[in-house]
């Protein structure tokens, strides 16, 4: 009887405009059969967490080009763990140099999709690592 | 279960968001965290946006917010958008509209996909008000998914129900049909700057004129017909949503004067008695039907014209009324 789906928002911190990327992942999530919620630009971190409490997600996709996501992914999941959400996966994507790589680890982003990443391969990633709240 | 219905009676906004969940995803003892809440329910005020895609109406939802905002009452949304018949996943794009609001306590918006509903609204709706209901929201507005001409099931869940029209949509037939033109408490002539806003202005009054009284609901009750001008304008285009709050505010009124908010509720009650008994007969037949491989015989016999849909349908509702339990177990 029961049909979980996995729902995920799909947001973009911060002062950038270039959400061509985060609209491919919207059409390629909708057709892996997650329902995704898209905010669109300019989220401020509190904005997000918000809406990933309102919207009940079990994963937040961040997309963030400006070269901010040192301080915006991290943010995000800070938010959400004060909230007593830290169950909800936080993962980030865009043009994320290596050396940043373990500081967003540690602050609590649990993947990073850098460019290369193919759409099967973070849909899949998706279907292994996250799974709907009980 | 009965733990998440007595967070959203605390006002806990996740657990809300999972009861709405829990109910999208049909898992089993929910209706006991329904139980919990079900008691404390039919306060708010539910209005009901629909239209076709695109004609505005999650603009005029987020603008809608910020007129109630002023007033200072709370605001619940439930924005609806189509699930894939494909993949069954769903992109849920409303919420874009109405970003300003994400950290406004007073606002609560969720999205649902429609999970092959086909109404305009998901099954989880009429629940969803529900739980919005006991978190005190003094609104609760549920924008449907764009809709055509026959998406009506939102009348048995909002007390006021506004259909949003677009100049260029088809010639004054259209306006004639049945369906979702005849729902309509408030008309809203929106982007009524485009060309073609003064005639569909005109078709629409007509229609009105020739309608009122006619639907047993309408006691009086002269639907209007609104004017809303350009989203790039503005103050002028939160004017003419102050007056469309107004009006729904009248509406409710109206409702309230004429005590017709009974017959609402009523018939929401029947729609939501019929949805339970659907899911607690025919889907659990349903699915036994479908795992059993028994749906695929059928379907090979009825391919070959052995046997017809209707005689199939028959044997399998025979098999299981047989099997229905006598009255004082059920």
């Amino acid at each position: 009887m029961a049909n979980r789906r996995i729902r995920i928002l799909l947001a973009k911190p911060g002062l950038d405009g270039h959400d061509r990327g985060a609209r491919v992942l919207a059409r390629s999530f909708r057709d892996a059969g997650f329902e995704v919620i898209y905010t669109g630009c300019h989220q401020t971190p509190e904005q997000i967490a918000a809406t990933a409490l309102q919207e009940d997600v079990d994963m937040v996709g961040l997309s963030c080009l400006s070269g901010a996501h040192n301080y915006l992914y991290p943010q995000v999941a800070k938010l959400l763990q004060e909230a007593g959400a830290g169950d909800i996966v936080v993962v980030g994507g865009g043009i994320i140099p290596e050396k940043d790589m373990p500081g967003l680890y540690a602050s609590g982003l649990t993947a990073l999709f850098t460019p290369g990443a193919t759409l099967d391969s973070i849909n899949e990633w998706i279907s292994t690592n996250v799974t709907p709240k009980e | 279960m009965k733990e998440l219905g007595k967070r959203v009676l605390a006002g806990d906004v996740r657990a809300a968001s999972r009861l709405i969940r829990n109910l999208e995803d049909q898992i089993a003892d929910t209706y006991i965290a329904i139980q919990e809440i079900f008691k404390e329910t039919g306060k708010s005020h539910v209005i009901g946006i629909t239209g076709a895609p695109g004609a505005g109406k999650s603009t005029l939802t987020d603008e809608l917010i910020c007129a109630y905002r002023s007033q200072e009452k709370s605001v619940g949304v439930l924005a609806v958008d189509p699930t894939s018949p494909f993949t069954g996943g769903a992109l849920l794009g409303d919420r874009i509209r109405m970003l300003r609001h994400a950290e406004d306590k007073g606002v609560f918006v969720r999205s649902l996909a429609t999970r092959g509903a086909m109404g305009g609204i998901s099954k989880a709706v009429g629940e969803g008000i529900h739980v919005m209901d006991v978190l005190g929201k003094d609104k609760i507005i549920v924008e449907t998914v764009g809709v055509g001409q026959q998406e009506v099931e939102i009348i048995n869940h909002a007390h006021t129900v506004i259909v949003v029209l677009v100049p260029g949509m088809g010639d004054e037939i259209q306006a004639l049909k049945a369906g979702l033109m005849e729902i309509a408490d408030i008309f809203v002539i929106n982007k009524a700057d485009r060309d073609g806003a003064g005639k569909l202005y005109k078709e629409t009054m007509n229609m009105v004129q020739m309608s009122r009284d006619k639907y047993g609901i309408a006691k009086g009750w002269t639907t209007p017909v609104l004017l809303v001008e350009s989203v790039l304008e503005p103050h002028k285009f939160a004017e003419s949503v102050t007056k469309l709050r107004d009006k729904i505010d009248e509406h409710y009124q109206f409702l309230v004067d004429h005590d017709l908010i009974s017959e609402r509720m009523r018939r929401k009650t029947a729609a939501e008695i019929s949805e339970a008994l659907w899911g607690a007969i025919l889907a659990p037949i349903l699915e036994e039907v479908e795992s059993s491989g028994e749906m695929q015989r059928m379907i090979d016999k009825s391919l070959l014209k052995e046997v017809d849909p209707y005689t199939l349908a028959d044997e399998v509702a025979k098999r299981y009324l047989k099997e229905r339990p006598t009255s004082s177990e059920a």
